[in-house]
This record gives structure tokens, C-alpha cells and sequence, in this order.
């Protein structure tokens, strides 16, 4: 799998690999030109956190207005636009750039390679997003306001928006160019820039996350990029793909959607999975239990989650033996899933457990994330589904497994590597205060939200009837703890970058892996020379 | 892994900053914002896309410039060789990836939507409607005649599978240092795609003057252009690729062993070849 | 105490059915045998997963308590075992399979929508539903009924706050109901959780569901499909009779019908004064338009025009009608022919042409007519 390593040199080589190292410049235009691998880990860290200010923001204003029954804060039109902006900002701008961050921070490091593959590229992928952004919250001032359909972005309904509904598009589009990009450089990466010994399977499992994460990347953006393409076309240039007058049907879209849709969940979760892998074993002191299962769980979970998208559509009325075959294949994935839990506990079992806040975050992730991982399971039974389609119950599963898991295992992962990024240990004390209030105040919010939705609440409305209002209350009271609780994070970020006790090489003592190796924080180039691995 | 010696005295090759990329995101800039603007008929909008259009070709000239100098000055070992190679191939992956969507589509409509508006139930809604390929749809008025199969898109099928047949005789040449057989081959590849391309022209202008095949003309319609469009647009980019490649051979670029350019070229060739293959099969002839 | 009582509440989620109406945390008490099956099944699978969760857990908190350092626990670095693997990767597999068992069935109950004792054709439209009984010939809409006032806090909140309608679905008690959904523009979703159906109605297709209402009552659900500005404010109501108090309502509801439409042809051909268009206009309006335009016609900046002082409004009347006769293609602006007859579309026209400062003159119903052809 690494063919050029024991391939014969044919030809000289003139320049050493550091070709412009000299002349770095300074300033903004460094970080605009840069093609190192931790600087462009830093951009899309600092993008992602940017983003996930104001897409929580975003989202407190949707706490405030459904606080209780009645419009008080915002009207329905702008409470859409609020509600679809947050859906996209969060997934395309706070997950997917952090994880991209951490894969740029930590790829080269963890596999010994010099930078990533294409360095310029690399550049290019990140500079990419703050012009999709730009779109996408610039539209929320454009004449008609942002695109209000919900992030979905179903036809008939989006046909019928304004200007900023075609920005949109192109935003996803430019979106989509910057995570191929970005999964092309990772895959090459750690196809062909190991260091030498570092077979596959001897691979971190963030890595491994990572290269299934980037496959299935590059097999479902374009997907989506060809869905809103004929969105756009639809919009523009009189084509009828959505229209049944013209032989089309609405529910084609959702097909598509949703075929890069699913996909696209566990290109929020894979990731994930890989830093709780890493920080588990580091906290329990122990190796991770069954590495191999992990591994082939990761690729189940990856290559199921290609049949199972009609399980967002169970209420389109497709027939029941569409209905059965997604039904069954959506629980099938419980399987590999479970896998990877029971994992992780048994890591953990007679281990010498101990409670940093990256454990503590990657603890509360194997455990909220079950939860959500069995709303999944509940709504993957057609019949329970049909009634808790398009309600809160949803919206509780799926901020379950976002926030209470992609986002806390960005948290763990934060924790876990900023000392060797920063070369500062973090403020225990501070990060202990900011798991505690975030844990709990997560719950308040989203779990009052299951009942919400067995009771019969849909979402995207912005007033509800009257017996919802009790844990509408709660929810929005959690929610706004939660939001206020991250501000010690950003605290607490910025204390370890501006000083704090030095961290050794070895930042934690039951670490293992080739990065912490190397200097806390890494020298520029990271592995000049590829280091030996047995 | 055997050579250690190998690989600590050549070392992979890490490019210095460079301007191109943010002149490339100011270019999608540009477009994305000149072709909203355009399609709103707001003012500005040519005038952007024009800009975004110089951007971006200054954009491809720079970058690529660049690094077929790097590789003429030898700074790619054999590993940046493979990166490239792995890089190139999960491209047309994704490229595969998009077609998709668009096939998925077309036998979404044919197999699935276009029946079922003619089934009982759907009566109520579109009395009388039978279900047929093609079809413009039960609600539109517009008539037209779907595109034969064995006309031009015949004719074009054979330019496209001789002009792969060309540029695997160029490659021939090319791994045997036959330059004169190698610039010929090239020359006819070229030639071939567009004359492809002429062809495509040709038939979405008698589509539109005199067939009634229009954009609007239905989900046959909308099938049929977003995926010869599509394909189109992929041959004319190869088309161009190849042009510069032929440009580069006259220039002596490339040896028999090393020319990685020209395979990440025909690579892409023989995709947008093979793509065009199901889209005969499937758009014009079944 | 409200965060208490919903803490415990939680935990008795599942094991408390006497609860579950005053507090809302449950599903809907089931009144058909659809929503029984899907209630018995989410008891099913809650108590599947609260097991697992409950034996996964509690190893994992075992080891969170015992195997710590800071009790001096010493790690015991053992990893990989493939016995372990595949037990684990069963046993799943086969809680799965028990799953899917009572699952399969219940969908296949859930989908046979055969052999119906009564048929009922509903369109979605930008915000409300209409009603067909295909069989009947009785068509009608069905508007939601809370006040604007309610929803922007001027007065207080009645008890059924957005889940009140002008004129309910009426179904007889014990019949099999098929319910065949489309929609005009959007996709919308035609939901009512007790009745245990939820079917999205899909513009340009036939989609069908159907329920059979275990006793009578009133039953209320929302529309569950995102459809524009309004999508909150599109509420079903199910009314279930009594057969015979259903054949009474359906007797007099199809007697006004037709009273109406004679009414409505007859007015055609006669000619009205501007008072009473206008009249007759601001109840049309009301009804049909201001839940966009607004009742003071100012419309909403950016989303829906205001007619107020409109180019169109105020301009020649045959475009206003035309207008208001085939919607605008393409955006909420829905075509009205078919939904209200001549007299009212010539009210409607003449109302809006002469309320809000416009001055413009109004129409006549035979206008109307004339423009149909
Ligand atoms: C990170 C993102 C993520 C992840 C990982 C998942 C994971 C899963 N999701 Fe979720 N999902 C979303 C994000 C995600 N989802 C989003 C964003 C939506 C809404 C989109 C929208 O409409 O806007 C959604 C919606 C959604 C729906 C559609 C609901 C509807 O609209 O009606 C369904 C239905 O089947 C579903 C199912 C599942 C299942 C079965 C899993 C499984 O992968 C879960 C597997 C995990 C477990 C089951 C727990 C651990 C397992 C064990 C401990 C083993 C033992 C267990 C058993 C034997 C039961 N999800
Ligand atoms: C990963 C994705 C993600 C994340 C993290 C969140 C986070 C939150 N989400 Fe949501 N949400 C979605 C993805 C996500 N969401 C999606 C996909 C939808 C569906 C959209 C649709 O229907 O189309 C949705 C919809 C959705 C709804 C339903 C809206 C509706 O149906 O009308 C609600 C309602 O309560 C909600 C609430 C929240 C809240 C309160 C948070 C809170 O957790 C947010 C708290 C965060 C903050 C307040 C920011 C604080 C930050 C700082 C102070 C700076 C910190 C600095 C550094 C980190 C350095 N979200
Ligand atoms: C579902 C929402 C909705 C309803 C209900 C509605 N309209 Fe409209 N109407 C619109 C929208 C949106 C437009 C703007 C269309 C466009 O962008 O061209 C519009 C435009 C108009 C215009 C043209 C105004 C202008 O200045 O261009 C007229 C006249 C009008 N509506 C009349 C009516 C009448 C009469 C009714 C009721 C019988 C009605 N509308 C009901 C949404 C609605
Ligand atoms: Cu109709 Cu939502
Ligand atoms: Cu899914």
C-alpha cells in the first residue's frame, strides 16, 4: 500500500524539501499564503470556533423565542432563516472544519510524515470556507433574508426563495470543492506519506477514522453537489427534475439528499470516535481493547451507512418493502456501533482510571452518545417513526449525537492535544468547570426535548400549543447555561496558549504514539527526517 | 520498507507559501457572486464573472505553471510521484461521485416517478396520462422529438473511443521516446475532442431550433442536458488539458519514465470516455 | 419544582401509562389500532435499550469507581480477544432480530390501505388543508381558527392555542378511513398523533395512508413538514361521530354546499353594488389571503407584498385578476380559481382595490366570468 518507499530513486534530486523555509512571511499574509500543515490546523480550529459562536448565537435566539408559547423574540420568517442557517453552520462550518483542524494538526505528527501531501492545496481547502461562509451568513442581509427552508433544502420549498436561495447554492458547492479537497490531501497523506514501519495496521485509530472519514467524503459531496446543481437548475433554468407536471417528483431530491445525507452523519462521527479512542486508552492507562474490531467496525459502519438514507423519508410514502429493507439495514448499524462502546468500557475495565477533563469529555461522550445512538435505534422502527418524524424527538437524537458527541469529543480532543500543540499543560481547574456545567446543562437542554416530541411537537415551528410549554421552559433554560458555559473553554483556550505550566514531550504519562515524541509544541516542520517505526 | 537510504537522502517535497490559493477562493468569489447576480438580472453580474473568470484562469496558469516547474527542475521524488497519482485517482473518483447523482436521477424518473404518475391512484390527479420514455411530463404542454440515438451521438461514440485509442498510442510512443509518433498522437486527440465538441454543439442547436428539446422540455429533457451538459463540459476541460499537454510535448516536457502529467491526462480522458459510454447506453439509446 | 417534577417524571417515562395525559411526555394515548401498534412498540424498544444501557453502564461506572489510580488501581494492559469480539456482535444481531420481528409486521398493517369504508381526498395548501369526501361530492377548507392576537400576545391564550380550525375533518367512529394526500405547492405533512397517522403530501402525487378511529372524540395534530412562513400555523382537527351523527353533519354539510354554489352562480349574473363587494370582499380576505398579506394589507417586508399602495393593485383591474385567478408560478402566490367562485374572487378584488387608500374601482362578477374563458 506504500509503493513509492521501496521503489529505486531514478533521478537526482537538487532541492531539499524545504524549499522556501527561509523566507516565511509574516504577518496576515503568512497565515493567508501558508502551506504548513499546523497552521492550516490552526485556521480551520479558529474558523471552527468562530463558526460555532455564531451558530450558537443563532441558536440561542431560537431558545429565547420558543421560551415560551407565542412570538415574542423573532417572526416565524426569521425564525426559519435562524433555524436552516444554524443546521448549516454548525454541520459545515463548527464539525467537519474542527475535525479537518485536528486531521491537519495531527496527521503528519501521528504517521511521521514531513506535512501533508499537497501543502498548497491544503491552503486552498481552508481558504475556501470563509468564502462559503461569507454567503451563507451575508444572505441573512440581502433583500428576502437567508435561505429559510431548513437545511435540507427540500423542493418544492426552496424553489420559492430569493436571492440569497441561489448564494446558497453556491456556498455548498464551494463548500463541497474545499472537503474534497481537503479528504483528496488526507487520504493521500496517509496512503503514501507513513513513515516507514508504520503499516496499516499499526495505524492510530484516529487515522484510521480519518481515512474512512475522507472515502466517504469524497464519494457523497459531489452527490450533494449534483443535487442542488439541479436545485439550481430547477430555480433558474426552467428544468422540471422536482416538478411532477414535467415527469420530476420532490421526493428525487430527497433521494439524493439524503443518499449523501446519511453518509454525512458519520462523516460527523467518525472522527469523533477516533479521538475518544485516543484519549480513553491514554486515561485508562491501558491499550485500546480490540483494535482490529475497531477497525472493521469503522468500515461496516461506513460502508452500511450507504443503504439506509430512506430512513429520514419513512413518511413519503415509499412502499412498505422500501420501508423494510431501510429499516433493517439502519438497525444493523447498532451492531458496529456497539462494538465500538462495549470497547471502549472494556478499555477502561482494570485500568487505572484517571479524570483529566479530556477523560471527562470522552467519558460523557461514550455515554450521551449511546443515548443518542438509541433514539437513532427507535427511530429506525418504521411504525415509531412515522410518529416522531419531524418532531422534537429528532431534534433531541440528533443534538445527542452532535453536540453531546461530535462536539464533546472536539472538546476531549482540545484537552487532550492542546498541551502539545501550545506547549502548555491546560488549566485543569478551569476545563473541570467547564465539563461539569456543559454536562449537565446539556441534559437540560436536549433531553426534556424526547418528551417533547413523543408529545407530538413538530420542529422548525416557531409557536407551539400550550401543554409544550413546561419543557420548552427547561430547555431553553439549559441552553442557555450550556451556551454561557463555553465561554470558559475559549478561557481557557487562550490561557494555555499564552502560558501556563510547560508540558514535556510526553504531555500525558499513559500517552502513546509518535507525536509525543516530538517537542511540546512541535518544531515547524515536524518529521524532517521520517522516524523509524517498529 | 527496504531503502531507508532512499528516503532520508531525498526528501519529500514541501512547496514554500504560495498566493495562488486565495487567489483561487477570490475567484470563486467573484463567480459565485457574478453568476447570482446574473441570474437575478442585477447589475454587475457580467461584469463580475468576467473578473472571476480572469481570476481564476490567472489562478490555473500560476499554480500549474508552478508546478510544472517544479517538475521540470526535478524537485518531485518518486513519493510526491505517487501522491500525485493517489491524488488524481480519488479525484475522478469524486467525479464519478457527481455523474451519479445525475444517473441516479435519470433512473429515478424512468423507473420509478414517471410510472407512478401513471398509476391509479395519480389518475386523480393527471387523468390519462400513460407512462412512456420520453416523456415531457403530464402538466406541460411543450412537444418534442428525443434525440436519436444513431445519428451524431453514434458518430461521436467513435470520435470518443478513437481518440482513447489515440492517446494510448501516444503513451505508446511517449514510454518509447518516439517523440514525432508521440506529438502526432497527441495532435489527433486533440483534434478528436473537439470535434466532439463541435458535434455536441451542432446538436443542442438543432435540438433547440428544431426539435423542441429544450431545458424546459420535461425531467427528458432536464436528464438529457444537465448530463450531456455536464459531459460536455468534462470534455472540454480534457480537451484543454490535452492541448496543454500537447503544448508541453512540443516543448520536449516528459520522459519515457516520468510524465505523470500526461497519465493523470489520459486518465481523465478515459473517464470522461467512459462516461460518455452510459450516457449513450442510457440518454440516448435504451 | 417544574424541573423536579419533569426529572422524575423522566424516569417513570415508561412505567407510569396513568400519567402520560397531564403531563405530555409520552406518546399520545393511541386511538386507533395503528397508534396502538407503534405505542406498543416504542414500549418495547425503550425497554430494550434501557437494559442494554443499564448493563453497559453499569460495568463501565463499576470501572469508573474501582479501577481508578488515585485508589492505587494498577493497570492490567490485556487487549484483543476474538471470542469476546463475536459474542458481542451476536448477541446485538439477534436483540435486533427480535426487533425487527413485531416491527415487520406492523408496517405491513400500517400500509394495507385497502378495502376503505370511506375515502377522503386532502390537499395541503400555504397554510391550510381542503377536505374532499370523494364519494360525497362534499369539498371544503379548513383554516386554522386561533386568532392573530392570541399568537402575538395580545390576548390571552385559549385552551386548544394552534390546534383549533374553522371546519374539522368529520369521520364516523369504527370505519376504515383512506386517506389520500397531495398537495398544491409545498410538501406538507398531514399528522394527527392519536389517530397514529402521519403522511407527507407530495405536490403532483397521490400519497395514502388510512386509520380507523376506536371511538369518538376530537383529535388535533399540526402540519410535520416544513412548508413556509406559516408552517406552524396549520393545524388538523379530527372530529369522530357516531355514524349517525356523522350522516347528519354530512347531510347538512352537503345541503349548505349546494346552497352556496346556487347562491354563487346566481350571483354571477347579477350585478352588485360597491358596498356590498366590499362587504363580501373583506370576509374573502380575510379568510383567504391575510394569513399573507396581513389584515392590513401591508403584507411582510421581503416575504409577501403588501397590496396597500401595490402597482398591480392599484393598476388596471384585468391584471389584478389575473393575478389573483393563476397565483405567480413558482412562489407562495397560489392560484385562486379553483378555490373561490366568481362572486368572490370579484369581492376579493374589489375590496383590495378600494381598502387601504387604494382607489381603484371594483369588479363584477360577470368580469370574472368572463375572464375564466
Ligand atoms: C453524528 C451524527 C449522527 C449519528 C451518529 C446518527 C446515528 C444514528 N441515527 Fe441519526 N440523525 C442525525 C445524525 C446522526 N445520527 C441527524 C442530524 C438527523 C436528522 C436530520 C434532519 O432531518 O435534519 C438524524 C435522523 C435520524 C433518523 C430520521 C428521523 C426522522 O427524521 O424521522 C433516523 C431513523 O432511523 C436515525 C437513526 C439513526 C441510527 C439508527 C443511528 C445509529 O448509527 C446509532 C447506533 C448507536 C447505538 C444503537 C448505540 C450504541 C450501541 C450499543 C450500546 C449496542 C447495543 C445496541 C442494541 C443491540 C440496540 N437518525
Ligand atoms: C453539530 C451540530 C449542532 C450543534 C453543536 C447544535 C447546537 C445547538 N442547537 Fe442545534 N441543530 C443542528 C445542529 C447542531 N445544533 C441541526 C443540524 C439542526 C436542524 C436544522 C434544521 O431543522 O434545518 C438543529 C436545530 C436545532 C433546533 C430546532 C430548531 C427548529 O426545529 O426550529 C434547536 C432548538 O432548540 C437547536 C438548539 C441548539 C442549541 C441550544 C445548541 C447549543 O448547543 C449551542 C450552544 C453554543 C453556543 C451558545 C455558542 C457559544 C460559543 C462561545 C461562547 C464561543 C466559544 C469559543 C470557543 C469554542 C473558542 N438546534
Ligand atoms: C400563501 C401565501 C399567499 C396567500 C394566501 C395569498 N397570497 Fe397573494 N401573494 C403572495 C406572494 C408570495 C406574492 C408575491 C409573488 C411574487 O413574488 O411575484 C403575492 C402577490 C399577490 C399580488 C400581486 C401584488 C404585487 O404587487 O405584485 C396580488 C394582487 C395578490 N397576491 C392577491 C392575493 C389575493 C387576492 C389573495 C387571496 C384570495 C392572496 N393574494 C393570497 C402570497 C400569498
Ligand atoms: Cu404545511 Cu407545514
Ligand atoms: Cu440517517
Amino acid at each position: 500500500m506504500n509503493p513509492s518507499m521501496d521503489t529505486p530513486m531514478d533521478k537526482p534530486l537538487t532541492d531539499p524539501h524545504d524549499a522556501g523555509h527561509h523566507a516565511a512571511p509574516a504577518g496576515l499574509w503568512r497565515w493567508l499564503t501558508t502551506t504548513n500543515h499546523k497552521d492550516i490546523g490552526s485556521l480551520y480550529l479558529w474558523f471552527a470556533a468562530a463558526m460555532f459562536l455564531i451558530g450558537g448565537l443563532m441558536a440561542m435566539v431560537i431558545r429565547a423565542e420558543l421560551f415560551q408559547p407565542g412570538l415574542q423574540v423573532v417572526q416565524p420568517d426569521l425564525f426559519n432563516q435562524l433555524t436552516t442557517l444554524h443546521g448549516l453552520i454548525m454541520i459545515f462550518g463548527v464539525i467537519m472544519p474542527a475535525f479537518t483542524g485536528f486531521a491537519n494538526w495531527q496527521i503528519p505528527l501521528m504517521i511521521g510524515a514531513p506535512d501533508m501531501a499537497f501543502p498548497r492545496m491544503n491552503n486552498w481547502s481552508f481558504w475556501l470556507l470563509p468564502v462559503a461562509a461569507t454567503f451563507l451568513i451575508g444572505s441573512l442581509f440581502l433583500p428576502g433574508g437567508a435561505v429559510s427552508g431548513g437545511w435540507t433544502m427540500y423542493p418544492p420549498l426552496y424553489l420559492q426563495g430569493g436571492i440569497s436561495y441561489d448564494l446558497t447554492i453556491f456556498a455548498i458547492h464551494i463548500m463541497g470543492a474545499s472537503s474534497i479537497m481537503g479528504a483528496i490531501n488526507i487520504i493521500t497523506t496517509i496512503l503514501n506519506l507513513r513513515a516507514p514501519g508504520m503499516r496499516m495496521m499499526k495505524m492510530p485509530m484516529f487515522v484510521w477514522t480519518w481515512l474512512i472519514t475522507a472515502y466517504l467524503l469524497i464519494a457523497v459531496m459531489p452527490v450533494l453537489a449534483g443535487a442542488v446543481t439541479m436545485l439550481l437548475a430547477d430555480r433558474n433554468f426552467g428544468t422540471h427534475f422536482f416538478d411532477a407536471a414535467g415527469g420530476g417528483d420532490p421526493v428525487l431530491f430527497q433521494h439524493i439528499f439524503w443518499f449523501f445525507g446519511h453518509p454525512e452523519v458519520y462523516i460527523l462521527i467518525l472522527p469523533a470516535f477516533g479521538i475518544v479512542s485516543t484519549v480513553i486508552p491514554t486515561f485508562a492507562r491501558k491499550p485500546l481493547f480490540g483494535y482490529r474490531s475497531m477497525v472493521y467496525a469503522t468500515a461496516s459502519i461506513a460502508i452500511l451507512s450507504f443503504i439506509v438514507w430512506g430512513h429520514h423519508m419513512f413518511t413519503v410514502g415509499m412502499p412498505a418493502g422500501m420501508q423494510l429493507f431501510f429499516m433493517y439495514a439502519t438497525m444493523l448499524i447498532a451492531v458496529p456501533t456497539g462494538v465500538k462502546v462495549f470497547n471502549w468500557v472494556v478499555t477502561l475495565w482494570k485500568g487505572s482510571i484517571s479524570f483529566e477533563t479530556a477523560m471527562l469529555f470522552a467519558l460523557a461522550f461514550v455515554f450521551l452518545f449511546t443515548i443518542g445512538g438509541f433514539s437513532g435505534l427507535v427511530l429506525a422502527m418504521v411504525p415509531v417513526d412515522v410518529q416522531l418524524q419531524d418532531t422534537y424527538y429528532v431534534v433531541a437524537h440528533f443534538h445527542y449525537v452532535l453536540v453531546t458527541g461530535a462536539l464533546f469529543s472536539i472538546f476531549a480532543g482540545l484537552y487532550y492535544w492542546l498541551p502539545k500543540w501550545t506547549g502548555h499543560m491546560i488549566d485543569e481547574r478551569w476545563g473541570r468547570w467547564h465539563f461539569w456545567l456543559s454536562a449537565i446543562s446539556v441534559n437540560v437542554l436536549f433531553f426534556p426535548m424526547h418528551f417533547l416530541g413523543l408529545a407530538g411537537m413538530p420542529r422548525r415551528i416557531p409557536d407551539y400549543a400550550l401543554q409544550f410549554a413546561d419543557f420548552n421552559r427547561i430547555a431553553s433554560l439549559g441552553g442557555f447555561v450550556f451556551g454561557a458555559s463555553q465561554i470558559l473553554l475559549l478561557v481557557v483556550i487562550v490561557k494555555c496558549i499564552r502560558g501556563g505550566e510547560p508540558a514535556p514531550a510526553r504531555a500525558w504519562d499513559g500517552a502513546e504514539g509518535l507525536e509525543w515524541t516530538l517537542t511540546s509544541p512541535p518544531p515547524y516542520h515536524s518529521f524532517a527526517k521520517p522516524p523509524e517505526v517498529r | 520498507m527496504n531503502s531507508q537510504a532512499s528516503s532520508s537522502d531525498t526528501s519529500y517535497y514541501l512547496p514554500s507559501p504560495s498566493h495562488w490559493p486565495i487567489v483561487g477562493s477570490a475567484a470563486l468569489l467573484l463567480l459565485s457572486l457574478g453568476a447570482t447576480l446574473t441570474i437575478h438580472d442585477l447589475a454587475g453580474g457580467g461584469l463580475l464573472l468576467l473578473a472571476g473568470g480572469g481570476t481564476l484562469a490567472a489562478m490555473l496558469i500560476g499554480w500549474f505553471g508552478k508546478v510544472i516547474g517544479e517538475s521540470q527542475n526535478g524537485l518531485y521524488n518518486d513519493q510526491v510521484d505517487a501522491s500525485f497519482r493517489w491524488g488524481m485517482a480519488w479525484f475522478i473518483f469524486s467525479e464519478a461521485m457527481f455523474f451519479f447523482a445525475f444517473f441516479g436521477a435519470l433512473f429515478f424518473t424512468r423507473v420509478i416517478s414517471v410510472p407512478d404518475l401513471a398509476s391509479a391512484d395519480n389518475a386523480l390527479l393527471w387523468p390519462g396520462f400513460q407512462a412512456a420514455w420520453p416523456t415531457a411530463g403530464p402538466g406541460l404542454e411543450q412537444v418534442f422529438t428525443p434525440m436519436a440515438a444513431w445519428g451524431i451521438p453514434a458518430l461521436n461514440t467513435a470520435i470518443l473511443l478513437s481518440s482513447g485509442a489515440t492517446v494510448t498510442w501516444a503513451h505508446w510512443a511517449l514510454k518509447r521516446d518516439r517523440r514525432g509518433q508521440l506529438n502526432l498522437a497527441m495532435a489527433l486527440t486533440v483534434a478528436l475532442g473537439a470535434l466532439f465538441i463541435a458535434f455536441q454543439a451542432h446538436e443542442y442547436i438543432e435540438a433547440y431550433q428544431h426539435m423542441g428539446l429544450t431545458l424546459g422540455a420535461g425531467v427528458y429533457g432536464a436528464t438529457f442536458f444537465l448530463l450531456t451538459g455536464f459531459h460536455g463540459l468534462h470534455v472540454s476541460i480534457g480537451t484543454l488539458m490535452l492541448l496543454v499537454i500537447l503544448l508541453r510535448c512540443l516543448r520536449g516536457h516528459f520522459r519515457p519514465d516520468s510524465h505523470f502529467a500526461f497519465e493523470a491526462v489520459a486518465w481523465y480522458w478515459h473517464f470522461v470516455d467512459v462516461v460518455w459510454l452510459v450516457l449513450f447506453l442510457f440518454v440516448y439509446w435504451l | 419544582m417544574k424541573l423536579g417534577r419533569a426529572s422524575v417524571a423522566a424516569w417513570l417515562v415508561s412505567l407510569t401509562n396513568a400519567s402520560r395525559a397531564e403531563y405530555g411526555f409520552d406518546l399520545p394515548q393511541p386511538q386507533s389500532s395503528v397508534a396502538q401498534t407503534a405505542y406498543d412498540l416504542h414500549v418495547i424498544v425503550l425497554w430494550v435499550c434501557l437494559i442494554i444501557f443499564a448493563v453497559v453502564f453499569g460495568a463501565m461506572f463499576y470501572a469508573l469507581f474501582k479501577h481508578r489510580r488515585s485508589l492505587g488501581h494498577a493497570a492490567h494492559p490485556f487487549h484483543e480477544s476474538t471470542t469476546v469480539e463475536v459474542i458481542w456482535t451476536l448477541v446485538p444481531i439477534l436483540i435486533l432480530v427480535g426487533l425487527a420481528w413485531p416491527a415487520t409486521q406492523a408496517v405491513l398493517a400500517q400500509k394495507d390501505t385497502g378495502n376503505p369504508d370511506l375515502t377522503v381526498k386532502v390537499t395541503g395548501y400555504q397554510w391550510k388543508w381542503e377536505y374532499d369526501y370523494l364519494q360525497e361530492g362534499v369539498r371544503y377548507m379548513s383554516n386554522i381558527a386561533t386568532p392573530r392576537a392570541q399568537i402575538d400576545n395580545q390576548a390571552a391564550k385559549g385552551e386548544h392555542y394552534l390546534l383549533e380550525v374553522d371546519e374539522p375533518l368529520v369521520v364516523p367512529v369504527g370505519k376504515k378511513v383512506r386517506v389520500l394526500l397531495t398537495s398544491n405547492d409545498v410538501i406538507h405533512a398531514w399528522w394527527v398523533p392519536a389517530l397514529g397517522v402521519k403522511q407527507d403530501a407530495i405536490p403532483g402525487f397521490i400519497r395514502d395512508t388510512w386509520f380507523r378511529a376506536d371511538g369518538v372524540g376530537t383529535f388535533r395534530g399540526q402540519c410535520a413538514e416544513l412548508c413556509g412562513v406559516n408552517h406552524a400555523f396549520m393545524p388538523i382537527v379530527v372530529e369522530v361521530k357516531s355514524p349517525d351523527d356523522y350522516q347528519t353533519w354530512l347531510a347538512d354539510k352537503k345541503q349548505r354546499l349546494v346552497a352556496a354554489q346556487a347562491a354563487g352562480a346566481s350571483a354571477a349574473d347579477k350585478t352588485w353594488s360597491d358596498a356590498e363587494l366590499r362587504a363580501r370582499g373583506e370576509q374573502v380576505y380575510l379568510a383567504n389571503c391575510a394569513a399573507c398579506h396581513q389584515p392590513d394589507g401591508q403584507g411582510i417586508p421581503n416575504v409577501f407584498p403588501a397590496l396597500g399602495g401595490s402597482k398591480v393593485v392599484t393598476g388596471p383591474a384585468g391584471n389584478h385578476l389575473m393575478v389573483v385567478l393563476n397565483g405567480r408560478p413558482g412562489t407562495a402566490m397560489a392560484a385562486f380559481k379553483e378555490q373561490l367562485d366568481d362572486l368572490e374572487l370579484a369581492a376579493v378584488v374589489s375590496y383590495q382595490r378600494t381598502a387601504w387608500g387604494n382607489a381603484g374601482g371594483t369588479v363584477q362578477p360577470a368580469a370574472v366570468k368572463a375572464m375564466r374563458q
